[in-house]
């Protein structure tokens, strides 16, 4: 067959692990998908390979993360699973064992930031920003796009790679204004060292198969063209499927196994995704089938009807006017930085943060230096309602000597009783330390 | 008493067991062609002034079903496939006599789409003009609802000898093996009935009354005439038979273990969890058709006692051919069998013609005699020995689906190594050393084919799958769909499980008193609409293993 991929496949359903018994995030969410794939027989395609996840260490946590007061607190060996799934499908791709995986794993992780206090719509701990930084570290510093095709925007991987100028990350998601989280405007565009470097699509609801088509086509294959990363990333939502229970597109199947096949990922990782009956399974199947080449044209869920999942004339008109406006802003990106900075030498983020999950109220000051070297060395001041306030100093990936310097200087300084802080942290990229006081 | 026979390729051995002593046992030559030949002339020998009225069962280990399809010698099949969205029909095809048709169970087991009897009408007729005298039908999803199979069946029956349905293979899920196996079961079904009228007129003409079962690739057995609806069951049992055979001749029980039978060409390893077996997870494949049948997982490697040992530029190279008996045999080229005679670790054959096979690779290795002889040895084992761990490591490395399974997993880590075969005994100590286990030879290893044959217990498996708020429970191998009520908990339905698997391991010809039942898999999901449980998805799996038959002192009858 003509254009086959070999295709690594992370199965981790976790049978036995739930947020609640009737909470989306529950143990059968994968079940049907199961089903599906082994009726199917996938895994007896020769280029199909089935791998058993890995296990994520804290350490790996800790490469991105600050978990307060502590990454043993704030997750459960479920997290350090689907993480660890998600390095297991890097790790396999990156040794060329095979062409691309996709890790089907669960619990999601994309809303995670930063700075965890505890779990926000649905997720703990961000398993791709988990799996980047670990593959970093291993294998040498990587240029990666990540491109999130949840229906939610993933606030989470956005607050992350904020600052950092090899990172690309571009959401498509349903309009904030009519969904959770409510972000994820175009105009939420990088930080100041990382201009463009985050882009945000939202669409509006009742979009179908033709729009996500279009913004991937005229928008997201000519941005990763340019950036050139080493590796392009698939943040597979499946929450855009039109039977979602808790969101309102209209993506199909056969829409999702098209995607896969434009975007060409090395590496998809699920992320959201609730109809666990009429979607999943189909999507699912859709996906392995295009990554590995096959063919999917006949995959399609039991009540599909084309016609009547069509998105209107004027959210075609909407949605290549929005694309053309976001690719607009793409195109000047380098223009905006002086208007930004205003000649200051660092740029601060006042924000707070709810964590809707576990019901946590943070309010954080996030300082980065401003930089035309590296992405800045950033310091987080935090407080959240479960009363831990923590202060954090960050020196990210290829930082330049200025920033290693200052960074290293006021960590040096600081003052627990003075911050009236909790616990101190550092978090030291190219030399993978990570300290906590 | 019991007769076990075990038609191998090049022999068919049978003992006869009185009180699980052989009292008898004898070997004649394979019969290729006639099979049955064979069969009913080791069986005339072995009872030869016996009363037959005291034998208590008659097993068969046979290769029929296996040679058929090794052969090409099978039927040709018509295929109806109702295979519904998903993979295209292109990669589901098994010959061109497959016909697609409408008709979609969904994974749940709801009708999707239904069957249109004209498509039925068009294929059958088709087909049956094409000369077409067997038919497989198959559909998505079968075993989940048998319905369309059922139906498409019913309206193609009148017009074929035979229909084979899907959902009567296996109860478990994988649609492309399920039109496989059933395409495989038609295919040698004509030929397979044969057999065993054959085998049953012989029993009838001889007065033979004792139950007569067929061994099956998972090391159990199946009743003679119950087998003749599924052919299939019977193929790959060789392997089976042996590994029964070394369960039977050594207490295999307690630890974790190794069980390999090391021939002239081939050794063949599998592995033993806590002395039960170990299963292919799927099923076996058979001349390229992955199946749904259950299997021993056994590994053959082309590296036996005969393998021709050459050196190719420097390089010494072991197998994977045989290309006649070791030189100390008059065979035509050094052999591992002639390294262990000049290392001393056997006594058999011309020593001289081993010494002088062995020189010649000694010659091109640039060493001595007995430097060469060592390498010989001390590659075989290697070779052996890293096909055993990479085994190992599969099944360690097996995907899992909850966390309990994968943070608390047991790991297979065998401590014991039960070898038979020519070698056996030359390779055991070193091979032993490498895999860090002990080392058990087991007496009588001759006859351990017939012999596991012989003490091998009917096995029988039942998959359920119950939904509480719809009230349905289906049974895939019975192919059942039941109503149960709404209130009914996993305790229950695996109380309905347990019947059936007792019902149905007595229909394929088990005693009562070897239906030894274990649950081999069982969840229970909350089915939930909007954000409230409406009921459960139950699913239970459950199975008498492979095993052998009460009453036998796992190996201690032997000492």
């Amino acid at each position: 067959m003509k254009g086959l991929k070999k295709t690594g496949l992370i199965f981790f359903p976790a049978f036995d692990w739930a947020i609640s018994p009737t909470h989306p995030e529950r143990e059968e969410r994968l079940l049907y998908t199961q089903d599906q794939v082994f009726e199917e027989g996938l895994l007896d395609f020769e280029n199909i390979v089935e791998y058993k996840p890995g296990l994520a260490t804290i350490e790996d946590i800790n490469r991105i993360h600050i978990c307060v007061p502590d990454a043993k607190s704030v997750i459960t060996e479920s997290h350090l699973i689907s993480a660890g799934g998600a390095i297991t499908a890097a790790e396999k791709v990156l040794s060329g064992e095979v062409d691309n995986a996709f890790a089907l794993v669960r619990p999601p992780g994309h809303h995670a930031m930063r700075v965890v206090h505890g779990a926000r719509g649905f997720c703990n701990i961000n398993i791709e920003a988990v799996m980047i930084e670990h593959f970093r570290h291993k294998y040498g510093h990587k240029r990666v796009a990540i491109i999130d095709t949840d229906c939610h925007h993933g606030d989470g991987t956005q607050d992350i790679y904020w600052h950092d100028p090899d990172t690309l990350y571009i959401s498509i998601h349903q309009d904030g204004r009519t969904l959770y989280p409510g972000s994820g405007f175009p105009d939420e565009f990088g930080g100041p060292n990382a201009l463009g470097t985050t882009i945000n699509v939202p669409l509006p609801p009742e979009t179908s198969d033709e729009g996500f088509l279009h913004v991937l086509e005229e928008l997201i294959l000519p941005i990763i063209a340019e950036f050139k990363p080493d590796l392009v990333i698939n943040s597979a939502g499946q929450d855009n499927h039109y039977t979602d229970p808790i969101t309102n597109m209209r993506f199909s199947a056969q829409g999702y196994a098209r995607l896969n096949e434009l975007l060409n990922p090395h590496i998809a990782v699920l992320e959201g995704g609730y109809s666990i009956e009429g979607a999943l399974p189909y999507v699912n199947v859709g996906i392995i089938l295009a990554m590995a080449g096959l063919d999917y044209s006949h995959v399609r869920e039991p009540d599909y009807n084309p016609e009547s999942i069509r998105q209107s004339g004027e959210i075609t008109k909407y949605i290549r006017e929005t694309t053309k406006d976001v690719l607009d802003l793409w195109k000047k990106r380098d223009s905006f930085k002086a208007g930004i900075v205003k000649g200051a030498k660092y740029a601060r983020r006042n924000r707070n943060i709810y964590y809707d999950t576990d019901g946590i109220r943070e309010q954080q000051e996030e300082t980065v230096r401003i930089c035309d070297d590296c992405g800045g060395f950033i310091t987080i001041d935090s407080m959240a309602s479960t009363g831990n306030r923590i202060f954090a100093v960050i020196i990210p990936s290829r930082s330049c000597d200025l920033c290693r310097l200052e960074g290293e200087r006021t960590f040096g300084s600081l003052n627990k009783a003075k911050l009236g802080a909790h616990y101190l942290f550092l978090q030291d990229r190219d030399r993978d330390i990570y300290l906590a006081k | 008493m019991i007769l076990g026979i075990d038609v191998g390729g090049t022999h068919t051995d049978a003992v006869l067991l009185d009180h699980f002593q052989v009292k008898k046992k004898t070997k004649v030559l394979t019969n290729q062609l006639h099979l049955v030949v064979s069969l009913i002339g080791v069986m005339d020998e072995i009872l030869r002034g016996e009363d037959l009225a005291a034998i208590e069962r008659v097993v068969f280990s046979t290769t029929i079903s296996t040679n058929a399809i090794v052969q090409g010698k099978t039927d040709r099949v018509g295929m109806i496939v109702a295979s519904g969205p998903g993979l295209a029909p292109e990669a589901l095809s098994v010959n061109e006599d497959t016909r697609f048709v409408s008709g979609y169970m969904s994974n749940r087991g709801i009708e999707v789409a239904p069957v249109k009897k004209g498509e039925i009408a068009t294929a059958v007729s088709e087909l049956k003009g094409a000369g077409i005298g067997h038919l497989g039908v198959v559909g998505k999803f079968s075993t989940r609802n048998p319905a369309h199979e059922n139906e498409i069946g019913e309206l193609a029956r009148s017009d074929f000898r035979h229909v084979s349905l899907g959902h009567r293979m296996s109860g478990n899920l994988n649609f492309r093996r399920r039109i496989a196996t059933t395409y495989l079961n038609a295919s040698i079904f004509d030929l397979y009935s044969r057999f065993v009228s054959e085998i049953l007129d012989f029993a009838a003409r001889t007065g033979l009354a004792a139950p007569i079962y067929i061994l099956k690739a998972d090391g159990g057995t199946i009743e003679i005439r119950q087998s003749a609806d599924q052919p299939v069951q019977t193929i790959l049992s060789g392997p089976a038979a042996s590994i029964m055979g070394i369960l039977s001749l050594a207490d295999c029980s307690g630890s974790d273990a190794i069980a390999m039978d090391m021939g002239g060409t081939t050794t063949d390893i599998a592995l033993l969890a806590d002395g039960v077996p170990l299963l292919e997870p799927l099923g076996v494949t058979i001349e390229g058709h992955r199946t749904l049948i259950r299997g021993l997982k056994t590994k053959s490697i082309g590296l036996g006692g005969d393998s021709r040992v050459r050196v190719d530029k420097g390089e010494m190279l072991i197998g994977p051919r045989r290309e006649g008996p070791a030189a100390a045999f008059g065979g035509p080229f050094p052999t591992p069998t002639d390294a262990m005679i000049v290392l001393g670790l056997t006594e058999i054959g011309d020593r001289a013609k081993a010494e002088e096979a062995v020189s010649e690779i000694a010659g091109k290795m640039n060493t001595t005699v007995p430097e060469a002889a060592r390498l010989i040895f001390e590659k075989t084992c290697q070779g052996v020995a890293s096909a055993v761990k990479a085994m190992i490591d599969e099944i360690n490395n097996k995907p899992v689906y909850t966390i309990h399974e994968l943070l608390e997993g047991k790991k297979l880590a065998p401590a014991r190594l039960f070898i038979v075969g020519g070698p056996a005994a030359a390779v055991a100590p070193r091979l032993g050393e490498i895999l860090g286990c002990r080392v058990v030879i087991p007496q009588d290893a001759e006859v351990a084919n017939a012999f596991g044959a012989a003490l091998a217990r009917t096995t029988a498996e039942v998959t359920l799958l119950a939904e509480t708020e719809r009230g349905s429970l289906t049974i895939a191998e019975e192919g059942l769909q039941m109503k149960i009520p709404v209130h009914f908990t996993r305790k229950e339905i695996l109380k309905i499980g347990m019947e059936k698997l007792r019902e149905r391991a007595r229909k394929l010809g088990a005693r009562d008193a070897d239906i030894e039942m274990e649950i081999v898999e069982d969840q229970e999901f909350n089915m939930v609409r909007g954000f409230y449980a409406t009921g459960k998805n139950i699913r239970l799996k459950a199975q008498v293993k492979p095993g052998l038959i009460a009453g036998f002192g796992k190996g201690g009858a032997r000492s």
